[in-house]
């Protein structure tokens, strides 16, 4: 029977967090966010974790379990040890235990106009986009907004004002999009040091996506992008 | 705070209907328990129907087509006003989804992907891989997020202001602060999504689609309709019921027994397989299981293999990663085993085309709607239609309705429900009961898992009425819950599961009167349809006891019931 061992605060009420042990039962396919279920209806009522979809789609569960940021949903209790540690994503305000403030996290994503800007009005049928441009989109859009790369950004904790991993993913989603018209307004808005040149390429958002996708490496293609259109006279201004 | 129009839900039929409204000049609200990206909109994974006659063998598909197979696949219980409305809307609104950004997939010549599905004539299933559902929500969002609608996410509704016989705002529970807020406003809509945690051990639906939005409503006077129609998807992954889409069986998956026999040939006609509709296809599953042709007793075989590696990363790629991390199974080399699981409430709160109730001042769209356009049994992909046509429809009739209202709030009926839901909250916490509520959530699903489920009769659903009579007697004497103050979660479920045992309460009284069988409600006991008696909608009244069943005619059409053969 593992251990978790659960990160407790409420900052109304508490003058620090604690780490609080519960023991969980676990069977063959248990995920870590049934067992915190478990701990809820069984052995505390109090603990408060956000969830939605169990499937690892809705992005609510974002965590940090034992050492590595993911959903709790879609890990596996089998895979970890018997002393479980669980904390809150960080970076962000503890608002009780598990729960953080998204806020600025949503900010940032809504700065970079997180939205189709159309190159062309449209008209009666879909705007066409052959397979090829479409598979340019591919693990950009499969983005589900759950904080794990943000949690584990340390340029996210230390620059109040850095964009990060999640928005500046965003922006070349936009970007690479052929349907898309702003992309040297787009360009300008990242390409500057609360953007991707604040970015200093840890890797550590590439390697916690639990979708697989990739932030630093879009960081590096809006780079290549930002430098290209500067030398060709597209991009006017870099912020 | 008042807005003119004051939308409960964040998902795709809730969003959609406060972009129509804010389009239309009104002040809109968007009230979640969750933020709109989490709602579970975002786990419909197969596509969205339209007939825009893009698929190779397609170019002839018309929304008369699409219509007539949504109303034989709902047994003919559907509105057939209703219905033609959604197929005619359907390509235009598919398409000003495509211009907002929604990466669906393509064909070389630039169109949008259609891929076939079940009951339906042409292939007309647009998609986005297997994640339709997640793109089509963000999408959405990006657009609420254009307009700076206001959203408050995280804050719970738990009751309607109504006065005089007029909704005038909601009550909600604000997560962030744990305290009760007021939200005055002309008009409520209600876009609360599904309730398939009513059967919570076998559902493929998140844990936040409870049928609290259904009894908010229902508490308040506002009638359900046709509750008994629960559709069970044909495949749910074996153990936690993760939706595997139609689309699997769309882009050619087989059905296996344990005689490696692809069965659906025994139940259908050769040309259509595995993509009858789901009723037919959840049923044929069941009974292989039954009668001793599945594997351990529970599950069958969804195979892919066939496929090959490069189509199923392309198609289906959510699938095999949901497959890798929750069954550590590969599509590509092993068949997924799966059993059918509770999926999608056809029934709802009783609405009309344009979302509006007996209450006035009270609207509903999307899934805890019934228009009705699925009558007994949904085809797959209309259940994201139905959610951004009649979000639309809805949100463009209703702030017609209160533009020019003046905006007045009723401070009356807001500030009684305030005390009334500060005073359940402190009953809560002061009750003197044992009982866990949690446990009383799973003894209820259990009910309905096993006596309102694919296959029904008289005694289980006799036996299945008196069981949430007892438990919902038990969950009056709860154990205390906390007062945690800010994201009180036990107070929330707590809340959920009542709406559950009413929900559940009015589903079972409704399928144990319906002594026919349509669509998803088959009884063994009566196993024919009977439209002289029965080709009517059941209407559900809240009574704390035993809820009031009336009926209510189907609105005809063009098409006249027919034997559905498949």
């Amino acid at each position: 029977m593992p251990t978790f061992k659960v990160f407790r605060y409420d900052p109304g009420k508490n003058d620090l967090p604690y780490f609080q042990d519960y023991e969980v039962p676990d069977h063959k396919g248990m995920t870590v966010l049934e067992a915190l279920y478990y701990i809820l209806e069984n052995l505390d009522p109090t603990l408060a974790f956000r969830s939605s979809c169990r499937m690892g789609v809705c992005g609510s569960c974002a965590m940090h379990i034992d050492g590595q940021y993911g959903l709790a949903c879609e890990t596996q209790v089998a895979s970890l040890g018997n002393t479980i540690t669980i904390r809150p994503l960080a970076h962000m305000k503890v608002i009780r235990d598990m729960v953080v403030d998204l806020d600025p996290f949503f900010a940032q994503y809504e700065a970079i106009k997180p939205y189709l800007i159309p190159k062309n009005a449209p008209g009666p049928r879909e705007y066409a986009q052959t397979p090829r441009e479409r598979k340019k989109l591919d693990i950009l859009v499969d983005c589900i907004l759950c904080a794990a790369c943000y949690g584990s950004c340390p340029v996210v904790g230390t620059d109040e004002k850095y964009l990060g991993p999640h928005a500046l993913l965003k922006a070349l989603r936009f970007i690479d999009d052929s349907r898309d018209g702003n992309t040297n307004e787009r360009l300008a808005f990242v390409a500057n040091d609360s953007g991707i040149f604040r970015c200093h390429t840890i890797f550590n958002c590439q390697q916690v996506c639990p979708k697989d996708l990739d932030p630093t490496g879009a960081i590096g293609k809006l780079k290549m992008k930002s430098f290209w259109a500067k030398l060709t006279g597209k991009l006017k201004k870099s912020g | 705070m008042f807005y003119d129009v004051i939308i409960v839900g964040g998902g795709l039929a809730g969003m959609r209907a406060a972009i129509a409204a804010h389009d239309a000049g009104v002040k809109v609200g968007l009230v979640s328990k969750i933020h709109p990206v989490r709602s579970h909109s975002g786990a419909a994974q197969g596509g969205v129907n339209a007939a825009l006659g893009n698929h190779p063998d397609g170019h002839d598909d018309t929304p008369e087509r699409h219509a007539y197979d949504t109303i034989k696949g709902s047994d003919f219980l559907a509105d057939q006003d209703a219905v033609d409305l959604m197929a005619n809307m359907a390509p235009e609104i598919i398409i000003e989804f495509e211009h907002w950004g929604c990466p669906f997939s393509r064909y070389e010549d630039g169109s949008i992907a259609q891929r076939p599905f079940g009951g339906a004539g042409f292939p007309r299933t647009c998609y986005g891989a297997d994640r339709t559902g997640l793109y089509m929500l963000h999408t959405c969002y990006e657009q609420v997020v254009k307009r700076n609608i206001d959203v408050l996410y995280e804050h719970f509704v738990t009751r309607l202001a109504v006065k005089n016989g007029r909704c005038t705002g909601v009550i909600a529970l604000n997560l962030h602060t744990g305290e009760f807020e007021s939200i005055a406003g002309n008009a409520v809509i209600f876009a609360t999504g599904g309730s398939g945690r009513v059967y919570s051990i076998n559902t493929t639906n998140a844990h936040a689609s409870t049928g609290l939005g259904l009894a908010i409503p229902y508490w308040a006077g506002v009638a359900l309709k046709d509750m008994e129609f629960i559709q069970f998807h044909p495949t749910g992954l074996e153990g936690s019921s993760i939706l595997m889409t139609e689309g699997c069986r769309g882009e050619g998956g087989y059905l296996l027994n344990n005689r490696g026999e692809r069965f659906m040939k025994n139940y259908v006609s050769e040309k259509i397989m595995e993509l009858a509709p789901r009723d037919i296809v959840a049923r044929s599953i069941q009974t292989e299981i039954n009668e001793g042709r599945g594997f351990e007793d529970s599950f069958v075989h969804l195979d892919l293999r066939h496929l090959g590696e490069q189509k199923i990363k392309e198609k289906l790629p959510g699938i095999r990663e949901i497959c890798l991390k929750f069954k550590n199974i590969d599509p590509i080399k092993t068949p997924i085993p799966i059993h059918p699981a509770n999926h999608y409430t056809m029934g709802g709160i009783d609405c009309d085309i344009n979302g509006e109730t007996s209450l006035e001042g009270f609207y509903a769209a999307g899934e805890c709607a019934c228009v009705s356009v699925h009558g007994a049994n949904r085809l797959g992909g209309n259940s994201l239609l139905d959610t951004i046509v009649f979000g639309t429809q809805t949100g463009r009739y209703v702030a017609g309705k209160v533009k020019g209202m003046s905006q007045t709030v009723d401070t009356d009926a807001l500030n009684d429900g305030l005390a009334i839901e500060k005073d359940r909250y402190g009953k809560l916490q002061s009750s003197e009961g044992k009982a866990n509520p949690y446990d009383i959530r799973n003894d209820l699903s259990k009910v309905m898992n096993e006596k309102i489920g694919i296959f029904r009769n008289e005694t289980d659903m006799k036996a299945a009425v008196n069981e949430i009579k007892m438990l919902k007697i038990k969950f009056e004497n709860l154990r205390p819950i906390p007062d945690t103050g800010k994201f009180n979660y036990d107070f929330l479920w707590v809340t959920e599961i009542a709406g559950n045992l009413d929900t559940a309460l009015a589903i079972a009284t409704g399928a144990l009167n319906r002594s026919e069988s349509r669509g998803a409600h088959y009884r063994i006991d009566f196993n024919k349809r009977l439209d002289d008696e029965w080709l009517k909608h059941t209407l559900h009244t809240y009574h704390p006891s035993d809820p009031e069943i009336t009926y209510k005619p189907v609105t005809m059409g063009k098409y006249e019931p027919e034997e559905r053969k498949y």
